[in-house]
């Protein structure tokens, strides 16, 4: 068990010291950069380079990643010049509306997911689960921005029953965290349904019935703990993606979260906020992988003794 | 419920008086599964043999002839989508025709499973003791009590250190373990029959006599009945007192475990017999079956054993031979068993 959360944590380093690099890169490769920017189109060539020099942005790209890694090892994320503060200040500040935004996305789409996956596989093949598969099918395949803006069409401007962008009240939160919801309860009901028929049909299953228990007795005490485990597991590496999707729905939606600051420090050039959240994003994604992790561990006594 | 069956009442009525019969009568089972192409296979047809009470019955056949298939029959959990018909008449009461409520009654504390394999039979996420002590606790007996029950069944089984083994999860045991604590479990709810297929096939040969010896003392010890699925001969031979054989999902030959393996009314069990080196001949020279076994979904008509048979004659292609006594005490499904005894 201990060896496991070490090895992860290792894993997470890595993962988060590639982030940091593909972010670096990716940045840079990008046409144009802070000083060009900050300046405004009608800066003459002599203050740009000066700009660049005192940014650091004249050295060799080598010197400037190192100096970069040993800064964020300090947890030094780099000024933003544009907006005159530290970059992870900024970022800091919109971590919030983010959290906000995910964290209701997540639980509503764990709760419903996993409601319609457990109503769909309690019985196979029937009515509830037909209709289950085909809403899952159609929630999966309409992209993001798509169902965003359907939903702020319809309730917003049709129904006139939530505000379609914005902050401030429950009620503004609604159609963004529904939007980002959506695939994801998708994902994991179609997820829990597989897995639920296929734990039904486990032989432990059958010796359970063999003791004379009902079918609720054997699904609350035998099937439902054991189908749960593929289900978490996916969870906690989706988490990432709906993270990024996070991007996108804040956009179409105004919402003042990480999304946005990042769409905007990504077209200034704005080289520290951006790195700064990816930063950021990323550590919270190993820490929620981590966690997936030890909860499966929780559920899967093979797991946690290290047998698998 | 019928009289018989409200008769036996609440453990006391094991040995009820009144009930010289068996304690399980098959009669006539089908169980018909959803083939390809919307068609019903007979995966189990028409077998009908007797348990009596504190017997062991060995079931034998070559893979896919269905015995696996009767004994969850007779526990009432054939595969999804499967229909049984015919009676299983347990105390008299038809199984077949009872209500689920009841056939959930009798699963587990009247008639009760040793699964094939004992790793996939234990739930991987849950600790020995408490899949052992399930019946009880689901009684609602005190914690202490299931826990005391609970050791005593896998002292029973002859696991060491009970109450350490209670705490261990399934994988954490070796296969002898996990067939011990399976075989506990089967015990906890003090049933009447045990339904036991191959409960040694996933095991090492020396473990193999070991689980069987210990199923062996506890039938005789209880005054179980007991229902050995296995396609081992010999331990057929040792341990039962009936043996019923089947072919395609059909019984060929039924009668008294020793006599019918030593001196065979059919010739599907003398070629059984003769594929096995050491249980009549003692020698080393075994005639492995000829040809591919019939399976259900494809069974040839008349005699679904007459492509493989040695005597095989006209008759038998079109003719289905029913299950007959041919001497006293010994049935045979081939229209020739006079013959095949007497040779
Ligand atoms: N769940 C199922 N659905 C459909 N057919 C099945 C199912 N399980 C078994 N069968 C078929 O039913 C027939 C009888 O199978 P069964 O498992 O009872 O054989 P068996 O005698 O126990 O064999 P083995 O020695 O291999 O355990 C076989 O032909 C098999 O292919
Ligand atoms: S009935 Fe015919 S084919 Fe069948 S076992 Fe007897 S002799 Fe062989
Ligand atoms: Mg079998």
């Amino acid at each position: 068990m201990t060896r496991m959360i070490v090895h992860r944590l290792l894993v997470g380093l890595f993962v988060m010291w590639g982030a940091a690099s593909l972010i670096f890169l990716i940045v840079r490769a990008a046409p144009g950069d802070p000083a060009t920017v900050l300046l405004g189109p009608d800066a003459d060539h002599a203050q740009i380079v000066r700009l660049r020099a005192s940014l650091g942005l004249d050295r060799p790209l080598g010197a400037q990643y190192l100096s970069y890694l040993g800064d964020v090892c300090r947890l030094d994320f780099g000024e933003s010049h544009r907006l005159g503060r530290p970059a992870m200040d900024a970022v800091l500040d919109r971590l919030p509306a983010t959290v906000d935004l995910t964290l209701t996305a997540t639980v509503t789409a764990v709760i419903v997911g996993l409601t319609l996956g457990m109503l769909a596989g309690g019985r196979p093949g029937g009515l509830l689960d037909r209709v289950v598969s085909a809403c899952t099918i159609a929630l999966q395949s309409f992209p993001t921005f798509w169902t965003g803006i359907m939903l702020v069409l319809v309730f917003a401007l049709n129904l006139r029953l939530l505000p379609s962008s914005g902050v401030g009240t429950p009620q503004h939160l609604v159609l963004p965290a529904v939007t980002l919801a959506f695939p994801f309860i998708a994902i994991i009901a179609r997820l829990t349904r597989t897995s639920l028929v296929e734990t039904m049909s486990e032989e432990y299953v059958r010796t359970a019935r063999s003791k004379g228990l009902t079918e609720r007795q054997v699904l609350l005490g035998h099937a439902l703990r054991n189908s749960l485990i593929p289900v978490v597991t996916v969870v906690g590496v989706q988490v990432g993606a709906l993270v990024g999707g996070a991007v996108i729905v804040e956009n179409v939606f105004a919402w003042p979260g990480l999304g946005s600051l990042v769409v905007e420090a990504v077209a200034n050039r704005d080289y520290t906020v951006v790195q700064g959240a990816t930063l950021l994003i990323a550590g919270i994604v190993v820490v929620l992988n981590l966690m997936a992790d030890l909860l499966v561990a929780q559920l899967d006594p093979r797991i946690r003794t290290g047998a698998v | 419920m019928t009289a018989a069956g409200t008769a036996r009442g609440h453990g006391a009525g094991k040995a009820a008086p009144g009930t010289d019969g068996p304690v399980l009568r098959i009669a006539d089972l089908a169980v018909e599964l959803p083939g390809p192409h919307g068609t019903r296979v007979r995966a189990v047809d028409g077998v009908s043999f007797d348990v009596p009470r504190a017997t062991t019955v060995g079931l034998i056949g070559e893979s896919g002839s269905g015995k696996t298939m009767t004994a969850h029959a007779v526990l009432g959990l054939p595969p999804e989508g499967a229909t049984l018909t015919g009676r299983l008449l347990w105390h008299g009461e038809d199984l077949v025709t009872a209500d689920p409520a009841r056939r959930r009654a009798v699963r587990g504390r009247e008639i009760a499973m040793i699964f094939q394999d004992p790793l996939a039979a234990l739930n991987p996420t849950q600790r020995i003791g408490r899949q052992v002590g399930e019946i009880p606790r689901r009684d609602r007996l005190p914690r202490a009590e299931v826990r005391r029950r609970t050791a005593e069944l896998l002292d029973r089984a002859g696991i060491p250190e009970p109450e350490r083994r209670m705490r261990a999860y399934p994988h954490e045991l070796s296969g002898g373990l996990r067939q011990r604590a399976v075989i506990a479990m089967a015990l906890a709810g003090n049933p009447e029959l045990l339904l036991a297929d191959e409960p040694t096939t996933a095991l090492d040969v020396t473990v193999q006599s070991r689980i069987l010896r210990l199923l062996a003392d506890i039938q005789a010890a209880d005054g179980l009945a007991m229902l050995l699925v296995s396609h081992d001969l010999r331990v057929v031979s040792h341990v039962a007192e009936q043996v019923v054989v089947m072919y395609a999902g059909r019984v060929c030959e039924r009668g008294p475990a020793r006599a019918a393996l030593r001196r065979p009314a059919h010739p599907y069990t003398a070629a059984l017999v003769r594929s096995v080196p050491a249980v009549r001949t003692r020698t080393a020279l075994a005639a492995p079956l000829p040809g591919a076994p019939a399976t259900p979904a494809n069974r040839p008509d008349g005699c679904a054993f007459h492509p493989r048979c040695p005597l095989v004659r006209a008759r038998c292609r079109d003719e289905t031979p029913q299950v007959r006594e041919a001497a006293p005490g010994r049935w045979s499904a081939c229209h020739f068993a006079e013959e095949v005894l007497g040779e």
